[in-house]
């Protein structure tokens, strides 16, 4: 045990006291808050060039006025088409002329408006005017047709579909709170993938650089091959828990730190969030209430299960493919390229894992599903993503008494790959000597 | 008393016998030298002393106990593919490496003191490991291998590698430990080089034992009554008639039959009046007689 600690604490001080891991975990989160406010600039860019038209509306059915938006300004005129179109030509003052024809039937649903211009219009500004036509028509026809506003506004209805229990002692939830569970489940069920993945290479790594270096010899008069192992699978895990501790403090802060000094509010995301549509400003009011809602839940969620479940998926999922790469590591020659067709039988099922992880989320409690949160092999990437939606209580229970058995059965398999694969330079194991591996004697 | 008692060991592979049966004994505070050609199971039965495989049957006593998981912290171990962590200070990795023989940190800091100040590299302790030489990553693991004073060192291959001038450190070194009390094992396919240091062998070829005993011993019993004389004239005709004499350079070889002893041989020439300048019992080396014992044993 002392010789374990021992292997553990040379394993973790040397990665977390190393350059690129400060480097890392510190700029990481600085990366990513740097590359949403990037992408939030991108998507709420708008053509900063200014340009006026100049609207001929013979039969005011604009009533004289359409307001800026997207930086096109509006001038309306009474001079005839043709003035227009020569002084445009004349002066070239301004960029297009806009001309309304009168509606003759106002029963129409489909109308056309005709631009003016020898430049080519933007897809942005031709949205931008057609919706503002859009909406100066629907107030023109309301008035024509003589349609109460109120009346007309009563007409559209938001609808909510609220689930409520039968049976007593059923929690009762909201369809947002589904939502933010699968949303809150598919992050996990990736932190998952990526967690997994980095680490169980950077153990494999590891091995064979104690191979290729060869250290292991040395080692192994010391300690035993399993201590060795198991020392350095939970190094890195903890350097790997470090990190992820790490993130989970700055990442929040940083954002609250960036929010506050930009003054970014919660409304222009919102707003950031549907950019391109015309958004009305009692739906942008809804999606407001929305995102008050989505913190909302995720204060509802019942923290204090999923949290330690998640911790516990980490864990067994970690030390299952962890021990499986070191595994596979000790087997490699001296050659990382060799690895590829020993690595690939466990890359499969984290790639599965994930795909069956993405339809967990869109519907927690399929069969498929509820089936692969068994298996030990996918569980700790599917199970995470449905912590957020309700499951059953012998579900989590089943799925953990598989993963902790399978964690035990994988470091045994893992150990007795190791402590042979180890010792042998030179070339790459099969698959054939593995399994020879596993059961020869010490 | 032995140090170390090897009885009946032996160990298989899937495909093939590594060590068929083995058994000698390892007489303490002696240097002692584990020989044979490469692929002949020294590793193998190494690896079975440093517990880092089992024996498939047999049984090894060190210092007349069953070897055990205490068994690493009483030896110290180089083994023939060495190396070290490239990106850890001297300083640390020699203290990790003490660490785990069981030597509080303290204690580590005193005899790495001993061995840098011995081997005049104190200024390297905050030097990473691959900004050494090969020659000084040498020492660096020699130390490592003796830091926890252990009562057997065993060496795989020590001199692989290493110029002439590392080479004798780390020969006074094994004689300095030896003289101190430390038993030592080396193993090598060098035989000269056993020759110059060990006073005990035993010889393995294919997993078996072929020959065991005193160096000097040895090589008494395999000598072929070969000596070498300088003379300062020619001999004659019916001498060289009389006695199978090879010539080379400015000796002559001698081969004595049976009943043929060299006491006749000198009076013989003295009779002659010829003039000896030097006289000396030609006795083969480990080369030639491992050779021979193994050709012996292939007939």
């Amino acid at each position: 045990m002392d010789k374990i600690i021992l292997i553990f604490k040379r394993e973790y001080l040397t990665r977390v006291f190393k350059k690129s891991f400060l480097l890392t975990t510190l700029l990481t989160p600085f990366a990513i808050l740097l590359f949403i406010l990037v992408l939030g600039f991108i998507m709420t860019y708008d053509s900063d060039e200014k340009q006026t038209i100049k609207v001929s509306d013979p039969s005011n059915m604009m009533s004289g006025t359409i307001e800026e938006s997207k930086g096109i300004f509006y001038e309306f005129t009474n001079n005839d088409l043709d003035d227009l179109k020569k002084e445009y030509v004349e002066k070239s003052d301004f960029s297009g002329i806009l001309y309304i024809p009168k509606i003759e039937d106002i029963g129409t649903s489909s109308y056309t408006v005709f631009y003016y211009s020898d430049e080519k219009l933007s897809l942005d500004a031709s949205s931008s005017i057609s919706s503002k036509i859009r909406s100066k028509i629907k107030d023109y026809k309301i008035v024509q047709m003589g349609i109460d506003p109120t009346q007309l506004e009563n007409l559209d209805t938001k609808v909510t579909l609220d689930p409520e229990p039968i049976s007593e002692g059923v929690e009762d939830t909201s369809s947002m709170s589904t939502l933010v569970g699968s949303i809150l489940g598919g992050i996990m069920g990736y932190l998952m993938f990526f967690i997994i993945l980095i680490y169980g290479m950077m153990v494999m790594r590891s091995v064979m650089e104690e191979k290729i270096s060869r250290i292991v010899e040395i080692m192994i008069s010391s300690v035993k091959p399993f201590q060795l192992m198991l020392g350095k699978i939970l190094g890195v895990g903890a350097v790997g828990l470090t990190q992820i501790i790490i993130w989970a403090i700055l990442i929040p802060v940083f954002s609250i730190i960036a929010y506050t000094l930009l003054g970014i509010d919660s409304a222009d995301i919102a707003a950031t969030a549907g950019p391109g549509i015309n958004v009305p400003p009692q739906i942008e009011a809804g999606i407001t209430e929305d995102i008050y809602k989505v913190y909302n839940e995720l204060g509802n969620l019942n923290w204090i299960l999923i949290l330690p479940l998640f911790l516990i998926y980490f864990i067994g999922g970690y030390i299952i493919y962890t021990s499986l790469f070191a595994a596979v590591g000790s087997a490699i020659g001296d050659d990382l390229q060799e690895g590829n067709s020993l690595t690939m039988p466990l890359m499969l099922p984290i790639v599965l894992a994930v795909y069956i992880m993405i339809k967990a989320v869109e519907s927690p409690n399929s069969s498929l599903a509820v089936w692969s949160s068994m298996v030990p092999f996918l569980s700790p990437i599917v199970m995470p993503a449905r912590l957020g939606a309700d499951i059953p209580f012998w579900q989590i229970a089943v799925s953990i008494a598989l993963l902790v058995l399978f964690c035990f059965f994988s470091v045994w398999i893992a150990a007795r790959i190791y402590r042979v694969g180890i010792l042998l330079y030179g070339k790459k194991a099969s698959f054939k000597e593995l399994g020879k591996w596993i059961f020869s004697k010490n | 008393m032995d140090i170390l008692s090897i009885q009946n060991v032996v160990k298989r592979y899937h495909n093939h016998v590594a060590v068929d049966d083995v058994s000698f004994d390892i007489p303490k505070g002696k240097i002692f030298g584990l020989l044979g050609p490469n692929g002949a199971g020294k590793t193998s039965i190494i690896r079975i002393i440093t517990t880092i495989t089992r024996a498939d049957a047999g049984k090894v006593l060190l210092d007349g106990e069953q070897i055990s998981s205490r068994t690493p912290e009483l030896i110290g171990y180089m083994p023939e593919e060495r190396g070290l962590y490239k990106k850890m200070k001297v300083g640390e990795h020699l203290k990790y490496l003490g660490r785990l023989k069981g030597l509080s940190i303290k204690e580590c800091d005193t005899k790495m003191e001993y061995w840098m100040e011995k081997f005049e590299i104190k200024d390297w302790y905050k030097k990473k490991i691959e900004e050494l030489s090969k020659g000084m990553q040498q020492k660096i693991q020699f130390i490592a291998t003796v830091l926890h004073e252990p009562k057997l060192l065993i060496l795989d291959e020590p001199f692989s590698g290493l110029d002439p001038v590392n080479t004798n450190l780390i020969k006074d070194e094994i004689h300095r430990l030896n003289q101190q009390g430390t038993s030592v094992i080396l193993s090598t396919h060098r035989m000269e080089q056993v020759e110059q240091v060990c006073e005990r062998i035993v010889l393995i070829n294919k997993g078996k034992k072929i020959l065991e005993g005193q160096v000097s011993e040895i090589k008494n019993e395999h000598k072929d009554n070969i000596f070498r004389l300088t003379l300062d004239h020619e001999v004659s005709g019916d001498l060289k008639y009389k006695y199978n004499i090879i010539e080379e350079k400015s000796n002559l070889y001698f081969s004595l039959q049976d009943g043929q002893s060299s006491n006749d041989l000198l009076q013989e020439l003295i009779k002659k009046g010829i003039g000896i300048k030097s006289f000396e019992e030609k006795l083969p080396s480990l080369n030639e007689i491992f050779i021979k014992v193994v050709q012996n044993k292939n007939q």
